[in-house]
């Protein structure tokens, strides 16, 4: 098996607060990490690895420092990493970042399978495995939680994705995309072995030069479709805090249960 | 050349910049603002200035707008399963009613599946002027190939200007699709959707960085302007019965044969756990203490006649399961009536509830971050405080 996993850079959201004051966000110290989701699908694809055999290889769109994503995800078992960073690449939407990557992938060579998260923490669109799925022509299933058969001699595989309603049961051929959710598995640790070859793995960074297929017109800020135009501060909600402080906690009960009948919202 | 630019006759120095930088891309040196090359242009520091210094330049070439004029008419994908609309759609048709009348085009709703056309008669009440109706057997489940195939054919054919889809899990796995394969521009989980009136372009507003700032996109040189829209956000339309309107029956484009992928089963939630569609959540963090703690949340829920959610803590601690868990790595939710039990508020469950219309928090320790977003509190004892709430609920709305 071929596994391809692309990964995304992101804030530490953890040591994120906001300003109440400017109601922006405050960090203390900037660290990144690997997109949390990225990191379910990391770990689907080396539990694929370790089963059926193969390679994981790791991609990753970013500024440069985002080599040090992709050496992490080495340092839990991927065998090899590729970063694709260039100014070219910069201000990408979701359908450039897909683009871009739709073709670093096809430069790879063959694979069976890519798994992504199933969106980023700080972008929360989601969008970009279905793209990359749709540039490439493959199937792509979207909010997996569990790979519940995978064949590599008849090339099938039969998921379980998460949906509002509940769970469904979907079976495809390979090779397919599949955008992972939490609940996949619980994503391991870095050991020192794998470590050890992380600091001296040699990753190619790739430039828009390398993917001699590309449509420079497509690629980063030029060539994404969206712009943002205006930030502007959430809506303020209304009132301030109502604490209720009676002395009992019957009262309090009754005082509380009134209000939200008024609201009239029940 | 950086994404961002310092206007460095405006900049001040006061570092506020810095600061809302969630990527480190901007430093003082000299008591200037100086950028690198860590920018996404992300436009998170923009509201932080002060003096309105930093500027976002556009680099685009300028496309032709003659091919632009082309597309006309707001388009609706209508999410249905097993011949059930989603209630995000209706929702749709009312706020895509209300922008087709500002640009003085016709609404139209795409139905398809298997067995649907009630949904195409359901859409026209709802405030859609024409139909088309995909009716047929293999899209009697949704799978994405089938489903996209089909809309980007209409799509290419029938140039809209607008194509909204609900912000669901199928809606954005559809909506990725065709925009990917049209070229186009899509922004995810919409709040906010306007025209223009200076240039006619859709207004896409959308939460941003864990909703602590709201982004306003545009696309101006592609078509059709995809947005996918968030549960709950528009008014949901009233239904009128006598409303007339076309329906255009089409064929599905993919033949079966070609099809990839088939849905073998599906296994339904209880209704309990519906968490995207509950009008009442009551949801339980590490204050409940364990599983038999759900219980007490569990019981005001069903007075309420709510959905029971959870904080990730909860989760992790395997006291309740995954599908009820709100907050960034779980769902993002928007009941009117939230309430928060024994759930400290740590900013990535705020992520997932705090646009919720209101909130009650239920916690013992009364600095904890959840009341900065609640309208209500009450600092105790949830195991004594959500008893008497259950019985003064059950009391009053007896009536």
């Amino acid at each position: 098996m071929n596994i391809i996993v692309c990964i995304k850079q992101v804030p530490g959201v953890t040591d994120v607060k906001i300003n109440p004051e400017t109601n922006t966000l405050i960090r203390e110290g900037v660290s990144s990490i690997i997109n949390p989701f990225d990191m379910y699908a990391i770990e689907e694809g080396l539990r694929i690895k370790e089963k059926f055999g193969g390679k994981v290889k790791v991609i990753s769109l970013g500024p440069p420092q985002a080599i040090n994503a992709l050496r992490e995800a080495v340092g839990m078992g991927a065998d090899e990493a590729i970063s694709l960073s260039d100014r070219a690449f910069a201000g990408s939407d979701s359908w450039a970042t897909a683009y871009a990557l739709a073709l670093a992938i096809k430069k790879t060579g063959d694979f069976n399978i890519i798994l992504c998260g199933k969106q980023a923490i700080d972008g929360d669109t989601g969008q970009v495995g279905p793209g990359i799925a749709s540039q490439l022509g493959i199937t792509q299933l979207t909010y997996v939680f569990k790979i519940v058969k995978l064949e590599p001699e008849s090339g099938m595989i039969t998921v379980e994705r998460l949906l509002e309603e509940g769970r469904e049961i979907v079976e495809a051929k390979l090779p397919v995309l599949l955008t992972v959710v939490k609940d996949i598995n619980q994503p391991r640790g870095a050991t020192l072995y794998h470590l050890r070859r992380a600091a001296k793995l040699l990753i190619p960074v790739w430039t828009a030069g390398d993917l001699p297929e590309a449509d420079l017109s497509k690629l980063g800020l030029k060539g994404s479709p969206t712009q943002v135009i205006k930030i502007s501060s959430p809506p303020k909600r209304e009132g301030a805090l109502d604490m209720i402080k009676a002395d009992s906690i019957e009262q309090s009960a009754a005082i509380l249960a009134d209000k939200i009948i008024a609201e009239k919202i029940l | 050349m950086p994404l961002l630019e310092v206007d460095k006759d405006k900049c001040i120095g006061c570092g506020g910049c810095v600061e809302a930088c969630p990527l480190g891309a901007l430093s003082l040196v000299d008591d200037m603002a100086v950028v690198n090359d860590k920018c996404t242009a992300c436009g998170a520091c923009l509201l932080a200035c002060p003096v309105h210094a930093l500027n976002l330049p556009d680099t685009r070439p300028r496309k032709s707008s003659e091919n632009l004029a082309a597309y006309k008419g707001v388009w609706i994908w209508m999410e249905q399963f097993h011949g059930r609309t989603g209630s995000v759609s209706i929702e749709m048709l009312g706020q895509g009613r209300k922008l087709a009348d500002t640009r003085k085009v016709a609404l139209t709703a795409c139905v398809l599946g298997h067995h649907v056309e009630h949904i195409a008669k359901e859409a026209i009440s709802f405030g859609a002027d024409r139909v088309f109706l995909a009716d047929d057997e293999s899209l009697a489940d949704y799978t994405t190939a089938p489903y996209a195939s089909t809309l980007i054919s209409l799509i290419r054919e029938y140039k809209p200007e607008i194509f909204l889809l609900g912000a669901s899990a199928r809606g954005r796995d559809l909506a990725g699709s065709v925009a990917s394969v049209l070229y186009t521009g899509l922004t995810a989980d919409c709040t906010g959707l306007e025209i223009d009136p200076e240039n006619d372009l859709l207004l896409q507003t959308r939460p941003a960085f864990g909703g602590n700032i709201m982004a306003t996109i545009i696309c101006r040189d592609h078509r059709p302007q995809m947005a996918t829209v968030r549960h709950r956000v528009f008014e949901m339309p009233v239904a009128d019965d006598k409303r007339q309107g076309q329906v255009i029956s089409i064929k599905a484009a993919m033949k079966p044969e070609q099809i990839t992928a088939r849905v073998i089963d599906s296994i339904l939630e209880k209704d309990e756990v519906n968490l995207a569609d509950a009008r009442i959540i009551v949801a339980g963090g590490r204050g409940v203490g364990g599983p038999a703690g759900f219980e007490t949340i569990h019981k005001l829920a069903v007075v309420l006649g709510g959905a029971v959610g959870s904080s990730r803590g909860a989760v992790d601690a395997g006291w309740i399961s995954y599908a009820h868990q709100v907050g960034q790595t779980g769902r993002t939710v928007r009941p009117d009536l939230y309430i928060a039990c024994g759930i400290s508020g740590q900013i990535q469950h705020l992520a997932g509830m705090k646009t919720s219309k209101v909130i009650i928090a239920i916690n013992k320790n009364p600095d904890a971050p959840i009341f900065n977003v609640a309208h209500y509190g009450i600092a105790g004892d949830l195991f004594q405080i959500l008893p008497a709430l259950t019985e003064q609920f059950r009391k009053k709305l007896r009536h």
